[in-house]
């Protein structure tokens, strides 16, 4: 191609499949803001416990099981409870207390001179802090305290053991998204590995490999992933694996098809012809061509590995505390709702709405990659 | 016909046999016995005891051994629940799945053909959406959510119907569990139905009836519905036999004595009987549920003949 030719080339210059599939896709307003709305979960459940101003495995005594709300905790009627609670282990008696703002003002009285260090024991309730003693009575029975309140927020409330809810729900949040992108990408991998060698090399090798996958078809799924859950342990890491190896079955068989039928196409027997290595046929022309229903596959994969792993961890069987998935979450809320509701209630929209937003990405996809079948 | 199904079912033993076999070997080699978790048993009783149910033997004869139990119908002592023989618990407890798994596959099928049609008489106008925004719901809404929040709603807040339990079986405590089995199937019944529903419509018979002067209602039913519920009858093989056989979550979040449990439970505590008995439940009822849509299948569409 000459540079004077190339202008003119350039403005009818054909697009690549992904490049179509791109502007389909944009153009799909679902696909678009599910695929925003995914981005913004994923960046609230990797950054957002760190601005929350709870750590997901802080347990504040004083909040079991708190309702969700805007304001900030102590609320008035729960200063009395925890100044009980605070001054009960230092064995005196609160006679009288008022509030300044952010600062309480609390009389204490005991049968025994009081120790002045007794606002440590303030200290180390949740609800207040940096107490100092303001006036001690003359025969020191009783003295006079001022604290700061330790004003805390829990948006979602706090769960049975008075852990912010937030916090937890977007650590839990880590936890699902991973599992199901790692074990979405493992499924991939061996499923299209698989697929690929058995479609490409066809034949007796095909036969082989596609009865073993037959095999493991017929056996009922929830067994296949219990025994595996089994054999691992319940180990977090593992987990992935687990799942993985057990959803690659689909991906193997879709593949596999696509690959019987691009081993016919002339640029692979030219390939051939070249004496290009199996391996390198396979690396080079089988599986790129097989990437089009592969990435629509592994979308509608990830919901599907996310509910599997919440509904193992939902039995029991997945991840262990103190960290918490989704679906660890949903079974812990499911056993408090005449209680607390918000436990479940909230944990669930994280879950419904991440799984609506992926099958919404994934029809878009499918709709961008593949325009036949609309 | 018939000789095709006999045919059929004769072959279904060695899938069987296969299934059996995997099984086995799978679950032994999983790490663990029936006995070896509870903690602080004599060691002279867990021998015993592995000598009562033969765990002491090896592998290949327990193996053989359990075959030809299976062959004469005995499916063997469940180790964990002591008093109780595998076969007894599931003739406690598989009615009771089967009754709820037959109500919910019922409701699938009826509500989901029917919204499934709707939509597609209707296609692209707010029926049509509200059909399709439902079945999008119904088959992304994880059962382990729903089950909780009907609870919430219908059983705490409305006080409706009981929060769990079977009662015996009455009306109330059935519904949460029928309703909760049957919403991912009505989903995926209507996507199935609105589609093939669709493709129906537009083929040339349907035309040919509707140029023929037939009532809209005969040719939706007699002849656009006849072949557009196919996909829908190979759906329902797979799904009739997994609502059959009881569903984890179901049961266990609304306290249903089925055989939904049964599986993980026996796997986790080792119950190796119990769990070769659902294997082979659940296998037995898969091979003959797709038995039976392929014989439908021919009774529906006589272009399919079983010779």
């Amino acid at each position: 191609m000459t540079e004077a030719a190339a202008p003119l080339h350039a403005a009818e210059a054909g697009r690549s499949l992904w490049a179509d599939a791109w502007r389909r896709l944009k153009a799909n307003r679902a696909a678009v803001v599910s695929a925003v709305y995914l981005v913004l979960m994923a960046l609230a459940c990797v950054f957002g416990p760190l601005f929350t101003g709870h750590a997901f495995t802080t347990i504040y005594p004083d909040y079991v099981r708190t309702p969700p709300s805007f304001a900030a905790h102590p609320f008035p009627e729960e200063i009395d409870g925890a100044l009980a609670e605070a001054l009960r282990r230092a064995r005196v008696e609160p006679t009288a207390w008022k509030q300044h703002g952010g600062r309480i003002e609390v009389t204490v009285a005991s049968t025994r001179p009081i120790d002045p260090r007794i606002g440590r024991y303030l200290d180390r309730s949740s609800s207040f802090e940096g107490a100092q003693v303001i006036s001690i009575a003359p025969d020191g029975l009783s003295l006079t305290l001022s604290a700061e309140l330790e004003r805390q927020r829990f948006l979602f409330g706090t769960d049975n053991t008075g852990r912010d809810l937030l916090t937890r729900t977007l650590v839990a949040g880590r936890v699902s998204l991973a599992i199901g992108l790692l074990a979405g990408f493992v499924a991939v991998t061996i499923g299209v590995l698989y697929g690929a060698a058995a479609g490409y090399f066809g034949g007796r090798v095909d036969e082989a490999m596609m009865r073993f996958v037959d095999v493991l078809y017929s056996l009922p799924f929830i067994f296949l992933v219990i025994m595996l859950v089994v054999f691992l342990g319940r180990n977090f890491m593992l987990m992935f694996l687990a799942v993985g190896a057990v959803l690659w079955l689909d991906m193997a068989r879709i593949v596999r098809g696509q690959a019987l039928a691009i081993r016919r196409q002339e640029y692979v027997q030219a390939a051939q012809a070249l004496g290009v290595s199996p391996f390198g046929i396979l690396w080079r022309h089988v599986i790129p061509n097989t990437l089009g229903p592969v990435a629509v596959y592994m979308t509608l994969l990830v919901p599907q590995v996310i509910i599997l792993e919440s509904f193992l961890s939902y039995l029991g069987l997945g991840v262990q505390e103190p960290l918490s998935s989704w679906g660890v979450l949903i079974a812990q809320g499911a056993k408090n709702i005449p209680s607390a509701n918000w436990l479940l209630i909230f944990p669930s929209i994280f879950l419904t709405s991440t799984l609506f937003a992926l099958n919404f990405l994934g029809d878009g996809l499918r709709d961008a990659l593949d325009p036949r079948d609309r | 016909m018939i000789s095709y199904a006999l045919r059929r079912l004769v072959t279904a033993v060695p899938t069987l046999f296969v299934i059996i076999t995997i099984s086995f070997f799978l679950m032994r080699l999983a790490p663990g016995g029936p006995f070896s978790q509870e903690r602080g048993l004599n060691p002279t009783v867990k021998e015993n005891l592995d000598r009562l149910y033969r765990l002491d033997e090896p592998l290949w004869r327990q193996y053989l051994d359990y075959l030809g139990n299976l062959a004469r119908g005995d499916f063997g002592p469940s180790y964990n629940l002591p008093d109780f023989t595998v076969a007894d618990l599931f003739r406690v407890g598989l009615p009771v799945s089967v009754e709820l798994g037959a109500a919910a596959l019922t409701l699938a099928l009826l509500l989901g053909t029917l919204l499934g049609v709707v939509a597609a008489l209707r296609q692209n106008r707010p029926t049509d959406y509200a059909v399709t925004a439902l079945a999008t719901a119904g088959s992304t809404i994880p059962t382990f959510v729903v089950a909780p929040l009907y609870q919430l709603v219908f059983a705490l807040t409305l006080a409706w119907v009981p929060v769990a339990g079977w009662g015996g079986g009455a009306l109330v405590n059935k519904i949460g569990p029928v309703v909760v089995l049957a919403l991912p199937q009505i989903a995926i019944v209507a996507r199935l139905m609105r589609a093939s529903m669709i493709e129906a419509l537009t083929s040339h018979h349907v035309r040919t009836a509707r140029a023929l002067g037939l009532s809209d209602l005969t040719v939706i039913v007699r002849h656009a519905l006849r072949g557009a519920v196919l996909p829908v009858v190979s759906y329902a093989g797979p799904a009739a036999a997994a609502l059959l056989t009881g569903s984890v979550v179901v049961e266990s979040v609304f306290a249903i004595p089925g055989v939904g449990r049964y599986f993980v439970d026996a796997a986790l505590n080792r119950d190796y009987t119990l769990v070769m008995g659902t294997v082979v439940v659940i296998a037995v009822f898969v091979i003959v549920f797709n038995l039976v849509v392929d014989l439908l299948y021919a009774v529906i569409d006589p272009r399919v003949r079983h010779d």
